[in-house]
Order: structure tokens, then C-alpha cells, then sequence
């Protein structure tokens, strides 16, 4: 067992520090909780492709730079850290690079490949549906074949990457008469497509961060399908795995945890013992979940697919940080339901944004619930209900 | 960064499994708990010829020249197999101390006996009264008279005292009041042995020093060293605590979850609702967090950099996760863990005495908050 990092590794984290703090100093931009997923700014993510940190572990051949998972943990927890806007190329990174790395034709290998990772790509997920969500497999949007195109019609929601994305990663039904699980595609569509058309979503939290997508006969051409028709449904969990292989989950509220900590030292709060305990609480399960995430990484880097590994990961992080958002607002007293923007408004109103958010952590990239079927089917062996 | 174990760690972890399997069936420990010796004396030999007690000692010494994470994974069987005895006391409380803070010839004197099985060691420190784990608590006087030391007073909670040739007696030495580490010859015909009775199974004792002369030469290391030193050992043996208790609680995993599999009511196997499989999954996760705390814990101090702060977070989550995972291990496996004949109460009554040794939940949630500067 080793729980360090080596030489290089440690530098190559304080060059990401280094970026991202000269970023700040810039005033480009400021940390903020929940940034990989509602933070777009394009400008950032070329800054961040310029210096090859997209695509990170992708082979040199298609624009990536063949480093190791565990350096893709040390950048990731890095722009957590600093709550970067990442979420232009946060998607595409983490889970759609590879799925057209895992399964994708040599052609989609070396036409998005590069263009990913030289943040000109940026994609958002189309996967959940108003009737399919945990039911993943029952999504009614259907792709029907016509020539050398697949024409779809439907609906997705939930949609990330609302009104940057320049594709979509979509998964719709070609096998209507197959078992459910046996007869979804993925397919990658571009968003200006004809009978394309978006609505945004506002969150709990006021954010427009997810869209509508409505498939009104959109044509894609089949070289755009990714891996086999039919195999979608398998594709889409193993993307799933690496979906909630990251860090995000526990660190995507860390610019609160270090606020709420330096507020309560500043204030004199933290003499409280009540304050103490439950800060020093949040710290000791904020470790258990760091390495939870890290063994996630571990699997990773020895070649293999983490499956209950980060469904555990994710499960526990999110539980984590629904009490890190209800221990914030409790210590800031009244003033915790202040909302970003208002007058007497501390930590820039972080704690309600997070505290509503956190509603939502436990049913993105699978609910809780599911998870922990997962966990204990393929994690313990437990047989099915 | 690799948090699975090497494949030499491997391999000891499947000898010292097969071992204690064999060795360590739970007949013998209910037979060990009902003895008032508390081990076996084959058993200990057997140990000491496997390099067990000298594992993580030098090579010079007669040991095996591994680490504390080598260690570790030995503790962590132990628990798993539910084993008592002198090994943790000798090893964590009284050899690695030494092997810490003695002098070349206290090492040469006491390890290599130590190694080879032949001298058994505990650690006198806590006393009547005593709530928290600092200097303040320690009240038991060593008192200079012509060459020697006079050591009197009560020391309570004593591990294996009672079967052990030394004990290492924290205590202040007068007239100076500052803290010093005694070695002490067990069998003095001034020192008395209570066993009380505990929830763990394990021989904990009363001590009584009863005006116990001790040479000069009794003092371990240099007297001035005080509380930091014995601060260490405290971190030491937490850690080691835990990783016993990983083995503890990974064995009740592994054993609810196959009763889940089996056990059928409403005609289908328990672990098939969703409810038990969500137990699990949370059981699961308590034990994995545990593990890698702990480990992360034992490779800092194998690698001698500081963690006060780590040690203490892996105590509070041991602590708190293991009366997790026993309590879901009652609930799912029912009426008949409550009972005497089912094995699970091993594991549940050494959890608990595990949570309460080296300091509590509370006693190392303050000392997060005291290295995060609050």
C-alpha cells in the first residue's frame, strides 16, 4: 500500500495550483461550488487545452497526452479545489472521450478526439428521458434507420452542457421489438442539427445548467453511431462507471467546506464545541470519501472498469455533502438563507446554492438508490429481488 | 499511489488467514475467554517460530526487518479471527516502544527475547479515574531511593498484565514530576494483579504497585523525554486498534452478507430485498472507508511523517463506522445473533472494547479540530 504521491506527481499538482491561481488573480474567474457542472466558460477550457490537461490520459495519436489516471485525479482535484468552470469540456473529458475511445470507429476516434481535447468539442449527455430515469433502459426516443442516416425523434432531459454543447451523446431505441436492454444505440449528434431544438432547465438552485432536447425527425449519418447497434444499453453503464469514477461528488462543494471553516475561525465560532465537533466531523468524512475516490483511480490505473467501486464512491459523497451544505447553513445562523446577490450575504451565498443543490446530488448519474443495488449485486453478490 | 496491498503483504495475509483459521477456530476463543490465562502457550511459540512477534523489527534484533503497514495487515487477521492475547500487547505496547525509545542496551537486552517469544510485555498507563489520554491523568509516582526508583500507585486496564514478564509503567518521576517510562519486572513480588471482567473477552487487569523498587537502569531511554513519547505510543496503538477492528468488521461483512444469501422467509432468500441489500451496501462502505483510513494511518507512521490529525480521523471513523456495521449485522442477521451459540457476539463485544481503548470518538473528534486550527 502507498498512499503518496511521487515527485513528479506532487509537481505536476503544483503547476495546476499555479494556473488556476494565476487564473484568479487575473480576476477571470471565481471560485464557485458545483463549477464542473454549471460553470461554462469557453475561454477557460482553451486556456486549460492549451496546456494538453484535456484529455489527459487519452493516447498521444488522438490529441491526448497517454498520462496516467492518476495524474487525471491530481488536475480533476485540483480545479475542484479552486471550483473552476470546467464544465465546457468537464462531459467530453470524463466519460464521452472514452466512450469513443472504448467503442467509437477510427474515424470518431480522429475527428473528436482532438477536437476535444483542443476544447473546440464540448458535448453534453442525452440520456435521461421524462419517463426513463433509474429505468434507463426503457427510453422511448427512437432512432429508425433510412439509407445511409438513422432518423430520431423523441425526447431527452436533463440534458448537461445546456446551451454550449456542440454535440450531444445520445442513446435511443433501433430495436423496438428486442428485450428493452437489447435494442438502444448511441449515437453522437451534432447540435445544429435540423429538428434540433432546446429548452433550458432551471434547477432548485436557479441554474440553467441542464436543457430539454426535443428530436423532431433528426438526421444523423451512421458513421456517427458510436461502438454497435443494439449495444447501447451496455455502452451507456460502462460510460456510467467512469460517470461517477471522479471526485466530484465530494470535492464539488469544497470552496464552501474551506469557507465555512475559515468563516468560523475568523468569527471565533469555532470555540464552540458544537461548531468543532461538527466541522471536525465534516473533515473526517470528507477523508473517508477522498479515499473512497481514490481507490476508484487505483482500479483505473490497473487497467480495469470501476463498477461498485464508484457507485460506492459517489453514494457515500453525496450523503456527505447534503451534510456538508446543512452543517454551513446552521453555523451561519439567519444568514445562512441569504441568496447569492443579497445584501449581508456571507460566503457569496454558497451555502443555500449548495444546500439546494445537494437535492439534486443524490439522483444525477444514478440515484442513490440505484447505486447501492449495484453495489450490492456486483460489489457483495447479493441476489436479485 | 497503490491502495491495494503488495503481493508480499498478500501472501502474509493468506498464511496468517490460513493460519489462524486452522489455529484460531472459534472454540478456541471461547475456550481462551473462559481461561484465566487468556492464550496458549503452543500458539505463542508457533507465532514467534512463524517471525510474527518480530515482524516489524530490525533484522539485528532477531526480526524480520518489515514495516508498521506489514504489520498492519497481521493485526487486521487477528482481529478478523477474533484472537486475544499477548501478541498486541507485547508487540505494539511494549516492543515497539522500546525499539522507539530504548537505549542500545535496553534493546539488546529485552527484543531479542521479546522476538523469539520468550518475554512477554504490556503497557501500564491508564489509571482510576482517568478520562482522557494526556499527562495530566497520570498519577502513579516513581520516587528515587539510593540508586532505584520506587514506584507506587494503581494503574487500571492493564492488558495481559497478569501473564506478562515487564510491564512498560508510565509514571512521574519525582521530584522533578516529569513524565518517564519504567521498565518494570512483572513478577515483583510488590505488584498485584486484579482481572476484571470486561465486554471484550481479553484479560485486562487492575495493577497495583506496591513500593516496586526499580534499578536506575529501569528508566526506558532518557528520563527527560516525557509525555511525547508516550503520546506516540498512544498513536501507535490506536492505529494498530483500528486495524484489528478492519479485520473485525470485514469478517462480519462478509459473514451477514453470506447469511443474507442463505437465510429464505417469504420464500426467497433475505438478501434479495432491497432493504438488506442497501444494509449491505452501507455496511460495505463502512468497512472500506475504515480500511483505507486506517492504512493511510499505519503508512504515515511507517514512513515517520507526522499524523497526529490522520490517526485521529482514522479513530473517530473506526469508532463510529464499526457500531454502524455491527448494528446493521445484528439487524439482518436476527434473533439468532443475540444468541450465545451464533458466533457474531465475538466480533460485536471486541468492536465495542476497540472503540473505547486509546481514546474515544469525542477525545480524537477534538484533536481534528485542534489540527484544522480551530
Amino acid at each position: 500500500m502507498d498512499f503518496g504521491f511521487t515527485e513528479e506527481q506532487n509537481r505536476f499538482r503544483q503547476e495546476v495550483r499555479g494556473f488556476l491561481e494565476d487564473e484568479i488573480q487575473k480576476g477571470f474567474w471565481e471560485p464557485a461550488c458545483d463549477a464542473w457542472i454549471q460553470g461554462f466558460d469557453p475561454a477557460f477550457t482553451k486556456r486549460v487545452a492549451k496546456r494538453g490537461w484535456i484529455g489527459l490520459i487519452w493516447p498521444k495519436e488522438y490529441g491526448g497526452q497517454g498520462r496516467s489516471h492518476i495524474d487525471r485525479l491530481i488536475l480533476t482535484e485540483e480545479m475542484l479545489r479552486y471550483g473552476a468552470p470546467a464544465a465546457c469540456h468537464w462531459f467530453a473529458d470524463r466519460q464521452v472521450g472514452g466512450a469513443i475511445l472504448s467503442f467509437g470507429s477510427e474515424e470518431l476516434k480522429r475527428e473528436f478526439l482532438p477536437r476535444i481535447a483542443g476544447g473546440e468539442a464540448f458535448f453534453g449527455l442525452g440520456m435521461s428521458e421524462p419517463g426513463a430515469g433509474s429505468d434507463l433502459a426503457s427510453l422511448r426516443t427512437r432512432a429508425t434507420e433510412d439509407g445511409d442516416y438513422y432518423v430520431i425523434n423523441g425526447q431527452k432531459t436533463w440534458t448537461s452542457c445546456a446551451y454550449f454543447a456542440h454535440y450531444f451523446d445520445v442513446y435511443a431505441r433501433t430495436d423496438p421489438e428486442a428485450p428493452k436492454h437489447r435494442g438502444i444505440s448511441e449515437f453522437i449528434v451534432d447540435a445544429r442539427s435540423p429538428g434540433l431544438s432546446r429548452i433550458p432547465m432551471t434547477d432548485i438552485t436557479g441554474t440553467e445548467a441542464w436543457s430539454d432536447l426535443f428530436f423532431d425527425n433528426v438526421r444523423v449519418h451512421k458513421k456517427y453511431l458510436i461502438g454497435e447497434k443494439n449495444r447501447g444499453f451496455y455502452q451507456v453503464l460502462h460510460q456510467l462507471d467512469y460517470e461517477r469514477s471522479g471526485l466530484e461528488r465530494i470535492m464539488g462543494n469544497y470552496p464552501l467546506f474551506e469557507a465555512i471553516v475559515q468563516f468560523s475561525k475568523e468569527h471565533k465560532l469555532s470555540c464552540d464545541p458544537d461548531v468543532r465537533s461538527k466541522l471536525a466531523q465534516l473533515r473526517i468524512e470528507f477523508e473517508v470519501g477522498r479515499l473512497l475516490g481514490y481507490r476508484v483511480t487505483c482500479v483505473m490505473e490497473e487497467g480495469r472498469t470501476p463498477n461498485w467501486e464508484s457507485a460506492m464512491s459517489k453514494a457515500y459523497s453525496t450523503e456527505f455533502e447534503k451534510r456538508l451544505a446543512n452543517v454551513a447553513m446552521e453555523i451561519l445562523g439567519p444568514y445562512g438563507q441569504l441568496m447569492p446577490g443579497s445584501r449581508l450575504v456571507p460566503l457569496r451565498g454558497m451555502a443555500p446554492h449548495s444546500y439546494l443543490g445537494s437535492k439534486g446530488y443524490g439522483l444525477q448519474a444514478g440515484t442513490t438508490e440505484i447505486l447501492k443495488n449495484i453495489l450490492a449485486a456486483r460489489g457483495l453478490g447479493l441476489p436479485g429481488s | 499511489m497503490k491502495l491495494s496491498l503488495t503481493e508480499e503483504q498478500e501472501m502474509l495475509r493468506k498464511t496468517a488467514r490460513d493460519f489462524l483459521a486452522d489455529k484460531c477456530p472459534r472454540a478456541f476463543v471461547r475456550q481462551m475467554e473462559e481461561s484465566e490465562k487468556g492464550y496458549s502457550t503452543e500458539l505463542w511459540e508457533e507465532m514467534a517460530e512463524l517471525g510474527w512477534i518480530g515482524l516489524a523489527f530490525p533484522e539485528r534484533y532477531g526480526g524480520g526487518g518489515m514495516g508498521f503497514v506489514d504489520l498492519a495487515v497481521l493485526l487486521e487477521e487477528m482481529g478478523r479471527a477474533c484472537l486475544s492475547g499477548p501478541f498486541f500487547s507485547t508487540v505494539v505496547l511494549g516492543g515497539l516502544p522500546i525499539l522507539d525509545v530504548g537505549n542500545e542496551e535496553q534493546k539488546q537486552e529485552y527484543l531479542p527475547k521479546l522476538i523469539r517469544g520468550e518475554r512477554k510485555f504490556t503497557l501500564a498507563l491508564t489509571e482510576p479515574g482517568y478520562q482522557n489520554y494526556d499527562a495530566s491523568s497520570v498519577t502513579v509516582e516513581a520516587v528515587p531511593d539510593g540508586g532505584r526508583y520506587i514506584i507506587k500507585g494503581t494503574k487500571l486496564f492493564v492488558p495481559d498484565a497478569h501473564i506478562a514478564d515487564y510491564l512498560l509503567c508510565v509514571a512521574r518521576r519525582k521530584p522533578e514530576n516529569g513524565i518517564a517510562i519504567f521498565v518494570v519486572d512483572a513478577r515483583s513480588p510488590q505488584i498485584n494483579y486484579t482481572l476484571l471482567k470486561s465486554i471484550g473477552g481479553d484479560k485486562l487487569c487492575e495493577v497495583v504497585f506496591d513500593h516496586v523498587p526499580v534499578p536506575e537502569a529501569g528508566v526506558l531511554g532518557q528520563p527527560g523525554q516525557g509525555w511525547s513519547v508516550v503520546q506516540k505510543m498512544i498513536e501507535r496503538a490506536a492505529v494498530a486498534k483500528c486495524c484489528q477492528t478492519v479485520g473485525n468488521i470485514q469478517r462480519v461483512l462478509e459473514m451477514t452478507v453470506d447469511y443474507a444469501k442463505e437465510r429464505k422467509q417469504f420464500d426467497r432468500p433475505i438478501g434479495s430485498f432491497q432493504v438488506i441489500q442497501h444494509y449491505c451496501a452501507d455496511m460495505a462502505t463502512d468497512v472500506d472507508g475504515a480500511r483505507f483510513i486506517a492504512y493511510q494511518a499505519a503508512w504515515m507512521l511507517s514512513k515517520g511523517l507526522p499524523c497526529t490529525k490522520e490517526v485521529a480521523m482514522a479513530r473517530v471513523w473506526m469508532s463510529e463506522a464499526s457500531q454502524r456495521v455491527m448494528d446493521s449485522a445484528h439487524q439482518i442477521h436476527g434473533a439468532i445473533g443475540v444468541s450465545m451459540e451464533h458466533d457474531l457476539h465475538f466480533h460485536t463485544r471486541r468492536a465495542k472494547a476497540a472503540e473505547l481503548a486509546f481514546g474515544d470518538a469525542s477525545f480524537y473528534r477534538e484533536a481534528v479540530a485542534r489540527e484544522m486550527g480551530l
